[in-house]
């Protein structure tokens, strides 16, 4: 093993001990000073998911948080230096985690917040003017022979769980008492410029959002929406795509080349 | 194989155009203010991987105020020291952002932060023998040649010695920079913590370092805690404001450098905008006063 393996090792394993080869030239115990090396790796790493988790972190405390955070750091510790990046999976650990059952929601809260974050940094794209998407959608006789094309930052989440009005109500400080977190909602996660905003659509809305990133026809999107819920209204979902900017370029192919 | 094998003339160590004044980290807490207000700052320095994003309101800001600023880059993620190769991907996206963003600066660490696959997301220490100052001459070759210009290394705060050093830190350091040609990022808190930690005289360790070679200073706060011994061990966490013994420090550097851009680097517990000014001014009067 190299001299790098088992100090990484060392920094990695709490309970390991100090690697060997070490000393502090006033002959303090090297371990007592190893343990600043490994105490800034986990806490770095352990603050960057409570930077990216927030309203996640106020679900179940600091405390818990921070426990289960240093597990999911021991299991499963950044392949990347883009720290942004880290925690991309960390829902679905949440959602393992046998202690953070009796918070059904928590993993749906944490992957609504990664959207959030994925938004952000998202790869930028103009928008279509409001009123230039209106009036090609006008002069359409028929909706299917359109396309849409929405903005990278444009992203769903089918939840189980009242997730937009438990994120929504940590935003606002507002009380929880009156919230079903057992009400299924659905969440549109968009960039507005540059200003992120969450929320909540129908099931109907998710699946015409994913259909037209997944480069369907309006014809088909419309087809599976209207599958997915049946009084799901285009009018309504078009609108507020388009009021937010999140459509991107608009063809009017008869065919489709993939 | 070394490609640069003969000392290099300074003027490829200065950064061209990066001022000789006070510069700020760049907070993401405060790119509107800096906007609105357009402070009197020599310059801003960002941590280059929290820019290694796709869009988003990071570039948005940072390309406007760029646009008004000089611009230090900053890498934190690179692990020059490291046993392993360089991540040529990692490299590549430092070159993109120097291609967008053309700063007066670029400047790493002499630590090692990735281990095989795994990152993990702190400057470690390196022990310091010739096989160790080959390879972090190589990387920093490949650095240097992958982004077309010089860099600065920056010199680390630390809290063990290896046994099996057998070059000064001093030493080490002083032959990366007569190998490469890269200069010196005198981060002159992290000499006063790992001074403090080693007990040495912190001038002795600054005049023992090539200072022709200096582009830029970092200065930043530190945390105080103890050893197994009950000894000061102070840890370099850029959470705090600037202690007296480094303004101290720093003015005896700038006596020997003459006025070298000087950076206030705060990472954590981010005070509000103006409070890191104030230091920034405090370092400009250190500066004017070596300068007349």
């Amino acid at each position: 093993m190299s001299r790098q393996d088992e100090f990484a090792n060392a920094l990695m394993a709490l309970d390991a001990p100090c690697p060997v080869g070490l000393f502090s030239s006033n002959g303090a115990d090297p371990a007592s000073r190893f343990t600043v090396y490994r105490n800034n790796v986990h806490s770095s790493l352990i603050n960057a998911l409570a930077t990216g988790y927030p309203v996640t972190l106020q679900l179940v405390g600091d405390a818990f948080f921070r426990a289960m955070a240093g597990l999911y750091v021991q299991a499963f510790p950044p392949g990347s230096p883009l720290i942004n990046e880290y925690g991309n999976d960390f829902a679905d650990f949440i959602q393992g985690f046998a202690p953070a059952a009796s918070v059904p929601y928590l993993a749906d809260v944490a992957r609504l917040e990664r959207l959030r974050v994925k938004a952000y940094h998202a790869a930028d794209a103009l928008s279509l003017d409001q009123q230039a998407v209106i009036t090609a959608l006008q002069q359409q006789s028929t909706l299917g022979e359109l396309r849409l094309q929405l903005h990278p930052c444009v992203a769903t989440l089918d939840s189980a769980y009242a997730v937009v009005g438990l994120w929504a109500a940590h935003q606002t400080g507002e009380s929880l008492a009156t919230l079903n977190p057992l009400h299924a909602q659905s969440a549109l996660v968009l960039r507005n410029g540059l200003e992120v905003k969450v929320f909540a659509v129908d099931s109907g809305s998710v699946a015409f959002i994913n259909s037209l990133n997944n480069d369907w026809s309006m014809e088909m999107a419309l087809a599976y929406a209207l599958d997915a819920a049946a009084e799901f209204d285009l009018h309504q979902c078009l609108a507020l795509l388009i009021g937010h900017g999140a459509i991107t370029h608009l063809h009017t192919e008869q065919k489709v080349s993939t | 194989m070394m490609t640069l094998s003969s000392p290099h003339p300074t003027s490829q160590t200065q950064a061209p155009g990066l001022p000789r004044r006070a510069g700020l980290g760049l907070k993401n807490e405060h790119f509107t203010e800096v906007l609105k207000t357009l402070p009197d700052v020599g310059f801003f320095e960002v941590h280059a991987e929290n820019y290694m994003v796709a869009g988003g309101p990071f570039h948005h800001y940072l390309g406007l105020i760029r646009e008004q600023y000089p611009l230090s880059l900053h890498g934190v993620g690179l692990s020059i020291g490291g046993e392993g190769p360089l991540n040529r991907e990692h490299l590549a996206r430092l070159a993109m952002l120097i291609e967008r963003y053309q700063p007066h600066s670029f400047s790493e660490h002499l630590a090692w932060s990735s281990h095989g696959p795994v990152f993990l997301n702190d400057l470690l220490p390196l022990a310091y023998d010739h096989e160790i100052l080959n390879r972090v001459c190589e990387h920093i070759d490949q650095v240097q040649t992958a982004l077309k210009r010089p860099m600065l290394l920056e010199n680390p705060s630390t809290y063990l010695q290896f046994h099996s050093s057998t070059l000064d830190e001093t030493v080490f350091i002083s032959e990366v920079i007569r190998r490469t040609g890269c200069g010196l990022l005198l981060d002159v808190n992290n000499v006063y913590v790992s001074c403090i930690n080693h007990q040495r005289d912190p001038m002795g360790y600054i005049d023992a370092l090539p200072l022709h070679a200096v582009g830029e200073i970092h200065l930043a706060g530190f945390a105080e805690d103890t050893d197994s011994l009950g000894d000061r061990l102070l840890i370099d966490d850029h959470g705090a404001p600037i202690d007296n013994a480094v303004w101290h420090l720093y003015q005896q550097v700038l006596e020997r450098t003459g006025p070298v851009a000087t950076l206030i680097e705060r990472d954590n517990q981010v005070p509000a905008f103006s409070v890191l000014h104030a230091e920034a001014r405090q370092a400009d009067r250190h500066l004017m006063a070596v300068d007349s």
